[in-house]
Order: C-alpha cells, then structure tokens, then sequence
C-alpha cells in the first residue's frame, strides 16, 4: 500500500427506502471542514436502487463528486451486497478516509469493510480533525464516556471512522454549487448471499426522532413511572418538545429504547434540554451536554447535572411540572 | 450443532468514576463483569442448546484473570471454555482481536457463532462483524431473536432505529446479541460448585491458525494517541427556592432563549 496514492475525503451516504438519512449531510457538512484543510475533495459514495435523481442534493450539501451505485440488489441494505460494492469502489476510487454513520447501518458496514480493507476503524466519534502531518485525528469517549481518546490510523488507507447521528452539524444547503455525477456498476458475487431479508417493520412511524426535537423533556428515576412521564408529556404538549428518558426508566421499562438518551441511546442538542429528575451519570451527560440551553429540575443539590446546567432548580419535578405547565398554558393561550 | 460464544471480561462501566482532582479514572474497587451484550448471547446458545441439543464452547481473550468469566459461563450452563492468554495479544485494537478470535476459531468445530453486539468498556461493536468477515461468514448484528429452522437455517430478528428486520440466514454464521433480546438466566447452585473443578484450556498464539504480524500491538492498524478527560463546562446558576419562584426562574430564563 502506497499512502500516496489515496486522496480525499468520502462519505457512505445511508439511504432507507430511498431517503437520505440526516446523519449522510451532517458527515458531509463534517468532510467539507476536512476537505478543506487538507485541500482535497469530498465525494459522496451513495449506493442504493433508482436513487440517481436526488444524488444532486448531495453536491448542495457541500460533496464535490457523487458516486451512485444503482442495483437492485443495493434496494435494502443487507451487509454482503453493501460490502462487496463497497469494497469495490473504495479499491478503486482510493480514498484518504471514509466517514459512516455509527447507525445500525453504518456500525454493521464500517467493521465488515475495514476488515475486508484490512485497515483500522474508529467507532463512535464524537471529533475529528486534520494533524499537521494530514493524518486523521479521531476522538472518541471511552469507558462508558469516562475518557477521551483520540485515535490515529497513519500506516493505513483509508483512515475509517464512524460518527454518530447528531453529532457533527450540517454545512449550509447551497443549490447553485456544482459538482459531478458519476455511476459506479458493482459486480456482484451472489454466491456470497446468505441472508435474506423476510420483512421489514418500521414499528414508531409519524413519531419525532428526538435527536430532530429542538426541546427536549427528559425524565430520569426522579420523575419515576408513568404517572410522571405523563407529566412531563402534559408539558411537553404545552411548549412543543418531546419526551426523552434516562437509561434507568429504559432499563425499568417505563420509556422505549428510541428515547433513551445517552452513551448507549442517542446523542442530542437540541436548542433546550429539560433534565427532570436525572442525577446525571457520565453516560447520560455524554449524550446531552452539547445542547445549547440545559436546564435541569432535581432534589438533590449535589446531583452532578448541575455541574452541566446552565440553570439549576433543586426541587421536586412532581411539584415544579405541572405548575409549570399551567402557568405556561395560560401565557402561551393569551398570546 | 456446535456454537462458540465469544464473551469479553470488562469493568462494571456505570460505576467508574473519575477523580475529581487528577483527572483520571479511578479503577479501584471496580468489579469486573461479564460484558451483558455477550451474557446474552450465551443466554441464547444455552436456549438453543434447550431446544434442539447443542454443544456450548466459550471462548474469550483477555489476562488470565478473566478465567473468571469462563468458570460464570460454566455454572450458566457451557460445555467447554477457551482462554486465549498471551503477552502476544496485548495493545489489541478491534482488528487484531478480531484476527487473534478468527484464529481460534479455525481451530474449534462451528455451526454458529455469536458474540455480544458490543462491550461496555469500547463500545465500539466492531470485533463481532470484522470476525465474520475473516471466517467468511454471514453476520446479523443487533440480534433481539433467533430461531433455529433445521439444517443450517436460522430465522433473526435484528433490532434498527425505526423498527425490526426479519432475516432468514444460511449458516455457519456470525450473530451479535443485545443483551435487551435474551436476559441472561442465573448460575446454577450445583453449576457454581462444579464450575471451579472444571478445566478452562488455556491457549496462546501457537494454538492458533494465523500469521503472527496480525496479533497484538503490531496487528493494529490504529493506536491511541492520547486519552484524556473531557473539559467539563463551567456549571451555570442552581437556585434553592420553593417552587412558585422556581417556574417564574424557569420561565423567565425561556423567555430570555426566545424559546417561548
């Protein structure tokens, strides 16, 4: 392998029933900043079925270059037919890096793809950025968000990583930039084919994907059971937010896994963070503590979610809830 | 059907804390547990093993303390157990302990072979896919259900974001487990007794099936630059007072973010 002959920085763009997900433009918007400090291109890799129409999106979230792969058997992602057209593009477009989605997607191609490659792969990261020596730095939360570690892959092309969704922002939407289309044909080996997908069931359809919510309501052991997540909804209703969860009322089974917050749930910023009755375990702040505003009720002063809060109210969400949210419905209803 | 469970010993994560002063992680007093995305996935091997009669080998690569997890996976009900021990493995990153488990693997009769989707001390839920693809073998990661449907034919169930799949896959082959699909059954009294006479084979690089360049710190095609605590934010304003203030508190602090 020759270091020198892999340039620019590429994007997998994660397609599901033929629409982008917003994780393939946030790592775009990311690529763009890397590109540029490395004075290179980013090129968007977007495999799918009859997907050619919208490719030119891609190039107004900032890619230089799309390259569709458009086959039947890349409709629904299923790991082997997304490996082997994968794998084929990588060797021959030769990128510098290659950034996934950390979806259950992207966490199931990344770690096939760089074993097949024979090259590293950083999971989950939360920074990337170019070092002096145009290497990719990549930094990740370890320990159960404990530790930081920032990984390095200098003797190998390319460099992988995955980021999650929500973490990196999108770059500005710009219909008037140019960039080039262009079609790459897989040859597929379908001897190699031995799963198949039998259905498909989307089970929370019409609801808001909390890492979309520009507020958030989140309750942890505090507010307790589902008498106090109706609470938090009741309020929740009132200013427009959706309900999130600590880990502990997921583990309880109070709340869905979709609205666990945190290292093992899903990163969030939204413009307000509501945390009631969350004490604030590591895990959890590291999947909160991006948002913009964070206000945080909890009975315990020495609780270390005020250590994140930009306002902290020591007292009891039962109480403070519900009067908040009648106070708040009358306002909202004069105006 | 003979199915290998690769486990990994990890420390209890949620109860790591960091100390305050120095910055660094405090490890003392900190159990060591079975990670619970790969107690799950015994717990299915075990069921399978109910169900259809099945010969149960753990395997697991760590110091050799982590014997430990291998005597638990006994008293819930393994028949055999692997300890992959050697200075040779150390400074593993995902894709050196994938090559040394591949390794081991070539070496152990399969029909299936599962892991957990992904260890709480990494978090990276790398190591399962990337030895699927150094055996050649299919994968199904995020798996909640399995079914065994006669010859080397299973039936999946794999969790996504917004719903479920349902695969049907043609085996030997890889699944990873989440521990939310399968809760891992207690050990067995009689199982606990019996699981400290039982004997863990202990192996090293020379039982394995691989070139050597591909194990440990060498194998690695990434390395830790540095690690370092995150810089935590200066905390804001807390407010002690009843709850009629703390609303106006609240809602004045909204109307200043114009976000009511």
């Amino acid at each position: 392998m020759n270091k020198a002959d892999y340039k620019d920085v590429y994007v997998f763009v994660e397609q599901r029933d033929g629409k982008i997900q917003s994780v393939a433009l946030e790592l775009l918007g990311k690529a763009r900043v890397l590109a540029d400090a490395l004075n290179e291109k980013v090129v968007a890799f977007y495999p799918g079925y009859k997907n050619t129409e919208n490719a030119k999106e891609l190039i107004a979230w900032g890619a230089d270059k799309v390259v569709v792969m458009d086959a039947p058997e890349l409709e629904h992602y299923l790991t082997e037919q997304y490996s082997q057209a994968m794998s084929q593009a990588i060797d021959k477009y030769k990128p510098s890096i290659v950034l996934l989605g950390a979806t259950t997607i992207g966490r199931d191609l990344g770690p096939r793809l760089a074993s097949r490659l024979a090259t590293g792969l950083t999971a989950d990261c939360t920074g990337l950025d170019i070092s002096e020596e145009r290497e990719l730095l990549m930094t990740r939360p370890a320990f159960g968000g404990n530790l930081m570690a920032t990984i390095m892959c200098t003797e190998h092309r390319p460099q992988m990583s995955t980021v999650r969704p929500g973490v990196m922002q999108k770059g500005t939407k710009d219909e008037s930039r140019v960039g080039e289309i262009e079609n790459f044909a897989p040859v597929f080996d379908a001897s190699k084919f031995k799963v198949k997908l039998v259905e498909s069931v989307k089970e929370n359809k019409g609801k808001v994907d909390i890492t979309e919510a520009k507020i958030l309501v989140s309750g942890g052991r505090g507010v307790g059971n589902p008498e106090g997540f109706a609470k938090l909804q009741a309020l929740a209703d009132v200013i427009g937010a959706q309900v999130s969860s600590s880990r502990a009322m997921v583990d309880a089974g109070v709340m869905p896994h979709e609205v666990q917050v945190g290292q093992t749930g899903k990163t969030v910023r939204p413009a307000l963070y509501m945390a009631c009755g969350i004490s604030g375990a590591i895990q959890h702040l590291a999947g909160m503590e991006e948002s913009d505003f964070i206000i945080a009720i909890n009975k315990d002063k020495f609780a270390p979610i005020f250590g994140v809060a930009d306002v902290g109210i020591v007292g009891d969400v039962h109480k403070i809830v519900p009067m908040l949210t009648e106070k708040l419905s009358k306002m909202i209803v004069k105006k | 059907m003979n199915i290998v469970v690769c486990v990994k010993q990890v420390p209890d994560t949620t109860v790591v804390k960091i100390d305050p002063v120095k910055h660094t992680l405090i490890r003392d007093g900190v159990p060591s547990i079975m990670n619970p995305d790969d107690k799950g996935g015994l717990e299915l091997a075990l069921q399978l093993k109910e169900k259809c009669g099945a010969n149960v080998t753990v395997i697991t690569m760590g110091p050799p303390q982590a014997d430990l997890v291998l005597r638990e996976a006994f008293a819930m009900g393994a028949d055999r157990a692997i300890l992959l021990t050697s200075r040779a493995f150390a400074g593993a990153d995902t894709l050196a302990t994938s090559n040394a488990l591949a390794g081991a693997l070539r070496a152990i009769p399969y029909d299936l072979i599962i892991t957990g989707r992904q260890a709480i001390d990494g978090d990276t839920a790398q190591v399962g896919p990337e030895m699927a693809e150094h055996l050649a073998l299919p994968q199904v990661s995020y798996v909640v259900d399995c079914e065994y449907k006669g010859g080397n034919n299973f039936r999946v169930k794999k969790e996504t974001e917004d719903g479920y799949e349902i695969l049907d896959v043609e085996g030997p082959a890889v699944f990873t487990v989440l521990a939310s699909g399968y809760k891992a059954r207690y050990m067995s009294v009689g199982g606990i007794v019996d699981a400290f006479d039982r004997e863990v084979e202990i192996w090293t690089e020379a039982n394995l099936d691989l070139d050597p360049g591909k194990l440990g710190l060498k194998g690695s095609p990434t390395k830790v630059m540095k690690a370092f605590t995150k810089a935590t934010k200066a905390a804001g304003q807390v407010y002690e007072v009843d709850a009629e203030q703390a609303v106006d508190v609240i809602i004045s602090k909204m109307k200043e973010k114009f976000i009511i």
